[in-house]
C-alpha cells in the first residue's frame, strides 16, 4: 500500500497552533506541521503528552482552527466540522441519557434522515460492531470496552472517508484493549468499513506498530515531527515478529535520543528555566531506581524489556526515565537506560541518605529548585508567592507543562526539605511552615 | 379464599386482571387536566376593583381557591422555564451579552420579591382593563420573580460546565444549535435544573400567600386563593379560618410533591452524568402508573414521537455569507465600544432615576433606610447564628442515623416547602395574647421558613460522610471536642455553607412580610428594612420604596459577595482530595 499511496484524503500543510503567554506574546505549541494522510493506510501520531497530537487530531477534525496553515480535505479548506470525517474519543464522549440506539443515531443528526431510514442505518452499525442485543442499554450499563465499541459504531454509522481516533483503547484494560483492536483490524482489512483512511493519536508504541502503516513521531516544546517510521509489515502482525520488535526497539531510540538532547537544550537556555520537569513522586523514582539495580538488570536495561516486564505504558515509563536522566541518577541513550555511580548509591541507601543525595542533585541539576531556594534565602521574610515563578515559567512553557513543572519543584523540594510550601496560602517559606 | 391466597402473596394477582393500571393512569392524567383547566377558565373573568366577589371564610370554599393558587404556581412555573431557556443561553453563549447579563441576574436575585409586586401591578391592571386578567398576571409574575432567577443561574452553569468531549462529539456530529440545545445542553442541566425547580417551587408558595392579597397605594386586589383566603381570616381575627388554610395547603404541597416533583426527579434521573451504575435510584409511584400503563402509551405515543422530532429538527441558521467568512468585529475595538454603551446606557438610567427621586428624597430618607437596614441586618445575622446552633448539632445527630434519617429528612424538606407566613396568625396571637416586644418576638418568624433547609442540608452532609473517616475517628478514639472541630464540622461544611447561603436569602425576603403584621386592626411593627419597605408599599410612596429595595439589593449583594461566596470557594477548595 505504501509503495504506491493512494491520493490524499486530508492534508495539513504549515499548521501552526500557538496560545497567548500572560505577557500577550504567542507561545507556540506545534509549527509547521505537514502530513497527509493518504488512501487505504492507517497513519499513527505518537508522542508524549503535551507534544500537540491531539490539538493535531482536532485541526484535521475542524474542531479547532490552526494560527497558521490549513487543512484540506479531499483538496478543499477545512472550515469546520465536516462529512465524511468522524471522531472516536478516548473518553467515549457519550450520551449518558440517551440508550446505545440513540446514541448511534446521534451520529445521523446532521443527515436530516427519515426516523425509519435513520434507525435501520443505526441498527446496521450495531451489527456491524457487535453490539446486538445492547441498543436499549444506557451507556452507565456498559464496560469501558462496550462503551467505546458504541464510540465506533456512532462513527462508522455516517459512513465517513475519513476516521480520526484520538487515543481510542488508552481508557482501556490491556485485555479489553487488545480485542478492540484486533476487531477493528478485522472489519479494516477485510474491507467492511466504508472508511479510506483512518488518523490515530497514541502515546502506546506497541500499538502503533501494531495497526498503522506509517508512523510519525512527534518531538514536544514546540511540537514538531521528529521521525517518520514507514511499517512495511502485512496484517495480522504478531509482537513476536522480529521485524515487529525491531521496529519497536528503532522508535524507542528515536524517543530516548530525543529526550536526551531536549533535556540537554532546556538546561542551557534561559539559565535552565524552560526545563520541563516530569510530574514524577519520589515513590516511583525510588522504586524504579531499585528495580533497575536489582537482578537481572544489573543497573541498566533495554527501556522495550523494561517496560514490558513492569507492564509500564510509554505515557508512565518516559517521565520517570527522564526524571532519573535530569537529576543525572541515571543516562538515557539508544532506547536504554544505565544507572550512574550516584543513582547506584541512592538505590543502596538508606531514607536520610537519600534525602541528603537527592538535595544535592536537586541543587545541582534542576536549575528552578535551586532558583526558588535562592530567591528564598534572599527576601527578608524568607517568603515568596507561586505566582512569581509560575509567571516566570509560562514565559518558556505552556500552562500545562509550567504547571507539572512546578508540581515536580514542589514535591521534590519538599521530599528534600528545601523548602516548604503551603497551598492554601500559595506561598514558599524557606523554613517549615 | 383461602386457595387465592398463596398468589396474592407472591404478588401474582395483577396478571390475572388485565390493566388494572389503565383507568387508574388515564383518571390521574385526566383528573388533572380537567381541574387545571377549569380553574384557569375563571381567571378570565370580569373585573372591576370596586365589585370583586366576597372572599369566603368556608372551609368548603378552600379546595377551589387552593386549585387557583397551584395553577398560579404552575403558570409562573412555565414562565420561569421559557425565562430560563432564553436569558441563560444568551447569557451563555455571547460574551458580551455575559457581561451584562450574569450581574443583573444577581442583582434581580437579591430584590426582594415584593418589591417586583408593588411596581408592576399597575402595570398589569392597566394592561388588561375590566379583565380579572390583568391582576392575575400581576400575581403571577411576582411569584414568577421569586422562581426564576435561580433557576437560570443552575441552567447558565450546567452550559458553562458541558463536559468538553461531549461537546467536542456534537460538533464532530455537525449538530446544528437547536440540536445541541435539546440533545446535549438541556439534559446536561436537567437534574440541576429539576433541584432547582423545586427549591423555586418552595419560594414560590410563600410569595402565593403574599402576592394573591395586593394592597398597593388605593389599590386593593383580593384574588380569590389561599392568600386571600388568610388575608380575610387575619382581618376579621378568624384563627380557625388559619387552621383551615395550613391544613388546605399542607394537602396540596404533598400532593403535587407526588404528582409532579416525584416524577420528574425519578425521570430526571437518567439524566445523571455520573456513568457507574448506582444503587439507589429515585421512585414514583406515578411515573411507574404512567410508564406502565399500555393504553396511555399508546395515547402519548404520537406525542412523544413529535417531541423527538422537533428535537431532532436541524432548524440549522443559514450558514453565513461566503465574502463574511469568519469576520466578527475584533476584540481590540468591539470590547470597548460595548462596554462605552454599557457604561453610557447605566449613566442615563441612574441620571434618570435620580431626577425622579430627588424632589421627594432627602438625606435624612437616606439615614433611616441605612438605620433600618443595619437593624435588618443585625436580624438576619443573628437568627442565622442561632439557627445553625441549634440545627447544625441536631441535623449532624439525625444525619449519622440512616433510619432516623429517613424519617427526618422528608419532614424537613416538607417544612422548607411550607409558606411559613400562613403561621404567622398563630405567632402574632401569642405576641398579642402576652404582650411581648414585637421588635424582638417578631425576629423568630423571618426564619422560620428558611431554617429548614439549614437542617435538610447538613442531614445530607452527615449523611453523606464517608464512613471510612468515621471508623478511622471512632478507631483513633478522638475526643469529643477535636472530632467536632477536625472531623465532622468540616465533613459537612460545604453542605452547610448552602443551607445558610439559602436560608439568609430566604430571610431577607420574608422580612418584608413578617416585620410588619397584623391581626384584625392591631398592627405589630418591628421596625426594620422590611417593615419599611412594607409600610411605604401600603402608602404608595414609590420613590421611598425604591430607596429601600436598592438598599435591600446592596446589602444582600454584599453578603453574598463579601461573605457566603468566599465561604463556599473555600469549602470547594479544602474538601477536595486531588
Amino acid at each position: 500500500m505504501h509503495d504506491n499511496p493512494g491520493a490524499p484524503v486530508i492534508e495539513l500543510r504549515k499548521v501552526s497552533m500557538a496560545f497567548a503567554k500572560p505577557s500577550g506574546e504567542p507561545l507556540p505549541v506545534l509549527t509547521d506541521i505537514d502530513l497527509a494522510v493518504h488512501e487505504g493506510e492507517i497513519l499513527g501520531l505518537l508522542g508524549r503528552s503535551g507534544s500537540g497530537k491531539s490539538t493535531l487530531l482536532r485541526v484535521a477534525a475542524g474542531l479547532i482552527h490552526p494560527s497558521s496553515g490549513q487543512a484540506l480535505y479531499h483538496g478543499t479548506p477545512l472550515a469546520g466540522p465536516a462529512a465524511g470525517i468522524a471522531v472516536v474519543f478516548q473518553t467515549y464522549a457519550l450520551y449518558p441519557w440517551l440508550t446505545v440506539l440513540q446514541n448511534v443515531e446521534l451520529g445521523l443528526d446532521a443527515l436530516d434522515l427519515p426516523l425509519q431510514e435513520a434507525r435501520k442505518r443505526a441498527m446496521a452499525a450495531i451489527d456491524l460492531i457487535g453490539l446486538d442485543g445492547f441498543q436499549s442499554a444506557y451507556p452507565r450499563e456498559l464496560s469501558g470496552g462496550m462503551r467505546q465499541r458504541v464510540g465506533f459504531a456512532r462513527a462508522v454509522v455516517s459512513d465517513p472517508t475519513l476516521l480520526l481516533m484520538d487515543e481510542p483503547f488508552s481508557a482501556l484494560d490491556v485485555l479489553t484493549a487488545e480485542t478492540l483492536r484486533t476487531d477493528f483490524l478485522d472489519l479494516w482489512t477485510e474491507s467492511q468499513l466504508p472508511i479510506k483512511a483512518v488518523l490515530m493519536v497514541t502515546h502506546n508504541i506497541e500499538e502503533a506498530v501494531l495497526m498503522c502503516d506509517r508512523i510519525l513521531v512527534l518531538a514536544s516544546n514546540p511540537g514538531r515531527i521528529a521521525a517518520e517510521i514507514r511499517v512495511p509489515l502485512p496484517q495480522p502482525r504478531s509482537r513476536l515478529d522480529t521485524e515487529f520488535r525491531a521496529i519497536v526497539d528503532e522508535i524507542y531510540s528515536i524517543l530516548t535520543a530525543r529526550m536526551a538532547e531536549a533535556i540537554g537544550a532546556q538546561s542551557q537556555v534561559h539559565g535552565g528555566l524552560a526545563q520541563h520537569l516530569p510530574d514524577v513522586s519520589i515513590n516511583r523514582i525510588g522504586g524504579f531506581v531499585e528495580t533497575l539495580t536489582a537482578p537481572p538488570y544489573g543497573g541498566q536495561a533495554e527501556l522495550p524489556d523494561f517496560a514490558r516486564a513492569l507492564a509500564l505504558e510509554v505515557n508512565e515509563l518516559f517521565p520517570i526515565a527522564a526524571a532519573l536522566h535530569i537529576l543525572e541518577f541515571a543516562e538515557v541513550k539508544e532506547g536504554a537506560i544505565k544507572l550512574t555511580a550516584a543513582g547506584r548509591i541512592y538505590a543502596q541507601s538508606g531514607t536520610e541518605a537519600r534525602k541528603r543525595l537527592f538535595k544535592e542533585h536537586l541543587l545541582r541539576f534542576v536549575p528552578l529548585v535551586a532558583h526558588i531556594r535562592r530567591v528564598l534565602e534572599e527576601r527578608a521574610d524568607h517568603e515568596a508567592p507561586l505566582e512569581r515563578f509560575e509567571l516566570e515559567l509560562q514565559d518558556h512553557l505552556n500552562q500545562n507543562d509550567a504547571d507539572s513543572t512546578l508540581r515536580a519543584a514542589i514535591g521534590w523540594g519538599r521530599y528534600a526539605e528545601l523548602f516548604s510550601y503551603s497551598d492554601a496560602r500559595r506561598r514558599f517559606t524557606l523554613g517549615p511552615v | 379464599m383461602s386457595y387465592h391466597a398463596p398468589a396474592l402473596r407472591l404478588g401474582l394477582w395483577h396478571r390475572y386482571i388485565p390493566g388494572w393500571r389503565e383507568p387508574a393512569a388515564l383518571l390521574l392524567v385526566l383528573g388533572v387536566m380537567v381541574l387545571l383547566g377549569s380553574g384557569a377558565r375563571q381567571m378570565l373573568a370580569p373585573f372591576v376593583p370596586a365589585h370583586q366577589p366576597e372572599i369566603s371564610l368556608d372551609p368548603a370554599a378552600l379546595p377551589l381557591y387552593t386549585l387557583r393558587s397551584v395553577i398560579r404556581m404552575l403558570a409562573a412555573l412555565a414562565a420561569s422555564l421559557l425565562f430560563t431557556f432564553t436569558y441563560a443561553t444568551l447569557a451563555a453563549k455571547s460574551r458580551r451579552a455575559e457581561m451584562i447579563l450574569v450581574p443583573l441576574l444577581d442583582v434581580l436575585q437579591s430584590v426582594p420579591v415584593l418589591g417586583y409586586l408593588s411596581f408592576t401591578v399597575v402595570f398589569f391592571v392597566s394592561l388588561f382593563p375590566g379583565n380579572i386578567l390583568g391582576p392575575e398576571l400581576a400575581a403571577i409574575f411576582a411569584i414568577f420573580t421569586s422562581q426564576a432567577w435561580n433557576m437560570a443561574f443552575s441552567f447558565f452553569q450546567a452550559l458553562r460546565t458541558v463536559p468538553n468531549d461531549l461537546d467536542e462529539a456534537s460538533r464532530s456530529f455537525r449538530a446544528s444549535a437547536w440540536q445541541r440545545f435539546w440533545r446535549l445542553e438541556v439534559p446536561f442541566a436537567m437534574p440541576g435544573l429539576i433541584w432547582n425547580m423545586m427549591m423555586s417551587m418552595s419560594g414560590g408558595w410563600f410569595f402565593v400567600v403574599a402576592s394573591e392579597a395586593i394592597s398597593v397605594g388605593g389599590l386593593h386586589i383580593a384574588l380569590p386563593g389561599v392568600g386571600s383566603y388568610v388575608a380575610r381570616a387575619i382581618e376579621e381575627r378568624n384563627l380557625a379560618a388559619v387552621g383551615w388554610a395550613i391544613a388546605a395547603m399542607t394537602v396540596a404541597i404533598l400532593l403535587y410533591d407526588q404528582l409532579l416533583f416525584r416524577p420528574m426527579v425519578a425521570w430526571a434521573d437518567k439524566f445523571r452524568f455520573e456513568q457507574t451504575a448506582t444503587q439507589v435510584t429515585s421512585k414514583s409511584w406515578v411515573l411507574d402508573l404512567l410508564r406502565r400503563s399500555r393504553l396511555l402509551h399508546r395515547l402519548l405515543h404520537p406525542l412523544g414521537r413529535g417531541v423527538e422530532r422537533a428535537a431532532r429538527a436541524r432548524l440549522a441558521l443559514p450558514a453565513r455569507p461566503q465574502w463574511l467568512g469568519g469576520w466578527s468585529l475584533p476584540r481590540s475595538y468591539g470590547d470597548p465600544l460595548w462596554h462605552t454603551a454599557v457604561a453610557a446606557l447605566v449613566l442615563y438610567i441612574g441620571w434618570r432615576l435620580l431626577r425622579y427621586a430627588a424632589p421627594t428624597l432627602g438625606w435624612d430618607d437616606v439615614a433611616t433606610v441605612v438605620r433600618n437596614g443595619g437593624l435588618t441586618f443585625l436580624r438576619v445575622a443573628l437568627l442565622i447564628v442561632l439557627a445553625s446552633l441549634i440545627w447544625v448539632p441536631l441535623g449532624v445527630a439525625i444525619g449519622l442515623r440512616p433510619r432516623l434519617t429517613q424519617v427526618v429528612q422528608p419532614v424537613a424538606q416538607f417544612l422548607a416547602a411550607f409558606p411559613a407566613n400562613l403561621m404567622f396568625p398563630v405567632a402574632v396571637v401569642l405576641i398579642v395574647r402576652y404582650d411581648l416586644s414585637p421588635r424582638i418576638w417578631l425576629t423568630p418568624l423571618m426564619i422560620l421558613g428558611t431554617q429548614w433547609y439549614i437542617l435538610f442540608n447538613v442531614i445530607a452532609g452527615a449523611s453523606a460522610f464517608p464512613g471510612d473517616l468515621r471508623e478511622a475517628a471512632a478507631c483513633f478514639r478522638v475526643r469529643r471536642r477535636r472530632w467536632w472541630r477536625e472531623v465532622m464540622l468540616p465533613g459537612i461544611f460545604p453542605y452547610y455553607v448552602t443551607g445558610a447561603i439559602t436560608a439568609s436569602g430566604g430571610a431577607w425576603n420574608a422580612s418584608i412580610v413578617s416585620e410588619a403584621v397584623s391581626w384584625g386592626p392591631t398592627k405589630l411593627n418591628a421596625s426594620g428594612l422590611g417593615a419599611y419597605i412594607a409600610q411605604m408599599t401600603d402608602a404608595g410612596d414609590y420613590p421611598r420604596i425604591a430607596l429601600g429595595i436598592a438598599m435591600m439589593s446592596l446589602l444582600v449583594v454584599g453578603m453574598n459577595r463579601l461573605l457566603w461566596r468566599p465561604l463556599y470557594l473555600f469549602a470547594e477548595r479544602r474538601t477536595r482530595l486531588d
